[in-house]
């Protein structure tokens, strides 16, 4: 279980994250949803570390993600960056199997080899592109490499940022559908972040809604769509009119 | 307040300038720090040695190949004055592989490196690959800085090496070309007169300017701004500041090992 409590965050004089409360029960699926800006990646990064909070806790499973072996910690997580920040000087299946050719994962090259394209036919890319370079692939593409990384080690917490933004609406499907599946079959717990609603639907067991540095709303994904709330109603139909100014 | 108003601007810069220093000392002390704790990298260490080092080899051979063209030149021309043109061989050596060789091999070698080292992982870093590596559990310092460290600390003396040997071989080839030097008479009073701590000194200036160099290359990637702007700036901050390292270093290294 994540827990977060009165996080916040600003850079400079840009207050992100204004004290964000939010509970992320293990094995379950939540999804983050919120307007363009409004501090969902900076947020996972919060968690992981890779953005230090400014004040506020962040517990896994009761512990402080500060206190403890790092490594381990870190090992425990899979996740997808919103520009798939592959690594464009390895080839990719050295991608997909970065964490399984060094540290406490490391297995024989042939079979790492082996897990990456197995993990990249999930995301439905051909045994072809192993060997290909980041820099040769589609955007879309990159994005379902960065996605095949993030569960090649079957973490038990992985977040995927933005995971079918420049997919098509099949592809946009099946990886719906796997993120789903890992959430069920493997138990993972999962944080989505999308602005995509049908994806919302497909993937969420939870929602919880950024507005203005906090968590406007949570809840179970079939209360979302009755719920009064008006910030959570125009996001959720996509309306220019509402509490949420769209024009600035 | 009006009277003292550039002096403290004069002010700010140099605090300013001070604690760069100090962070950039910090960062290298933390650098080698990892050198010497697992894990280590072993293929990104051959990797860079082979774009720091051996691709260097071209730049840095011409470079020594003309400078010491040059030098036979102006110490034949110089020596002239004072009948003292058979000074020729060896001052050429001595000016190469002290003080010539191992400057401008530095700084080609950051001009080269320190940008590329730079603009690398300041791109690393903008299109998040450094905090993709946090999140595999690799640390960034020791996956990208300590191989770098190590490859140029390591390949700068060898190109200096070479370079003092390719910037000999400029000055001979002018000396017996240009200048009527007998080129057996030239090599002999090249070797007789080369102490071997003249070359040893010059091959420690150049561990010493390659780490500067990546650690310049690294640090000022490593802290690298947002977006293409920022890199830009990386690079070009990690290619004067390793420059203006390598000039200040070389003086002090001269001081400590020839000042009587
Ligand atoms: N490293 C950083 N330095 C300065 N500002 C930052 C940094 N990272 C994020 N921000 C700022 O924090 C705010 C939130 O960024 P974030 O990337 O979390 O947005 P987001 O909710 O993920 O938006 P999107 O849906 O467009 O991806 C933005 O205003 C951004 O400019
Ligand atoms: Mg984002």
């Amino acid at each position: 279980m994540i827990e977060l409590a009165g996080v916040t965050k600003s850079f400079g004089s840009n207050h992100v994250l204004r004290g964000v409360d939010l509970v992320v029960p293990k094995s379950e699926s939540m999804v983050i949803i919120g307007g363009s800006g409004t501090g969902k990646s900076v947020l996972l990064k919060c968690i992981l570390g890779l953005v230090t909070p400014d004040s506020g806790t962040i517990t896994l499973d009761g512990r402080d993600v500060r206190e403890g072996d790092r490594d381990a910690f870190l090992a425990r997580f899979g996740m997808l960056f919103q520009g798939g920040a592959l690594f464009d000087s390895l080839s990719i299946w050295q991608n997909v199997a970065f964490r399984l050719m060094r540290g406490p994962l490391k297995r024989p090259k042939s079979e790492a080899r082996e897990i990456a394209i197995e993990k990249l036919r999930r995301v439905g890319l051909a045994p072809e592109v192993a060997d290909l370079f980041p820099a040769e692939l589609s955007g879309g593409m990159q994005k379902r490499v960065g996605l095949a990384r993030a569960i090649a080690a079957e973490p038990e917490i992985i977040f995927f940022d933005e995971p079918t933004t420049g997919l098509d609406p099949i592809m946009a499907g099946v990886i719906n559908e796997l993120i789903r599946e890992i959430v069920t079959e493997m138990g993972a717990t999962a944080m989505t972040i999308t602005h995509d609603m049908s994806s919302v639907r497909a993937i969420a067991d939870r929602v919880a809604m950024i507005h203005g540095g906090k968590v406007r709303w949570t809840g179970p994904i079939a209360e979302m769509d009755a719920t009064p709330d008006p910030y959570v109603q125009q996001f959720i139909h996509g309306r220019a009119e509402g509490p949420i100014e769209a024009v600035r | 307040m009006g009277i003292l108003a550039p002096l403290g601007a004069l002010g700010r810069v140099t605090l300013g300038g001070l604690a760069a220093i100090g962070r950039v000392a910090l960062f290298a002390a933390e650098a080698v720090s990892h050198l010497f704790r697992p894990p280590f990298y072993g293929r990104e260490f051959l990797i860079a040695c082979l774009q720091i080092g051996w691709l260097s080899l071209p730049v840095v051979g011409l470079t020594a190949l003309f400078t010491g063209a040059a030098l036979a030149l102006q110490i034949y021309a110089g020596g002239a004055r004072f009948s003292a043109e058979a000074v020729v061989p060896s001052i050429t050596a001595i000016g190469m592989v002290r003080e010539l060789g191992p400057v401008l091999g530095g700084l080609m070698v950051a001009a080269r490196v320190a940008s590329s080292i730079a603009a690398e992982i300041g791109t690393m870093k903008v299109t998040e690959q450094i905090d993709a590596l946090v999140t595999l559990s690799t640390n960034p310092m020791k996956y990208l800085t300590v191989p770098r460290i190590l490859a140029a600390t390591a390949s700068v003396p060898l190109l200096v090496g070479v370079g003092d040997i390719i910037g000999i071989m400029g000055g001979w080839m002018v000396g017996t070309g240009r200048l009527g030097f007998n080129s057996a008479t030239y090599l002999k009073n090249t070797w007789d007169y080369l102490e071997f701590w003249d070359v040893g000194s010059g091959l420690v200036k150049g561990a010493a300017f390659g780490f500067i160099v990546a650690i310049m290359g690294c640090y000022f990637g490593m802290n690298s701004g947002r977006g293409a702007q920022g890199v830009g700036r990386a690079t070009k901050s990690a290619v004067v500041a390793a420059s203006v390292a390598i000039l200040a270093a070389n003086y002090l290294l001269t001081e400590v090992f020839f000042s009587a």
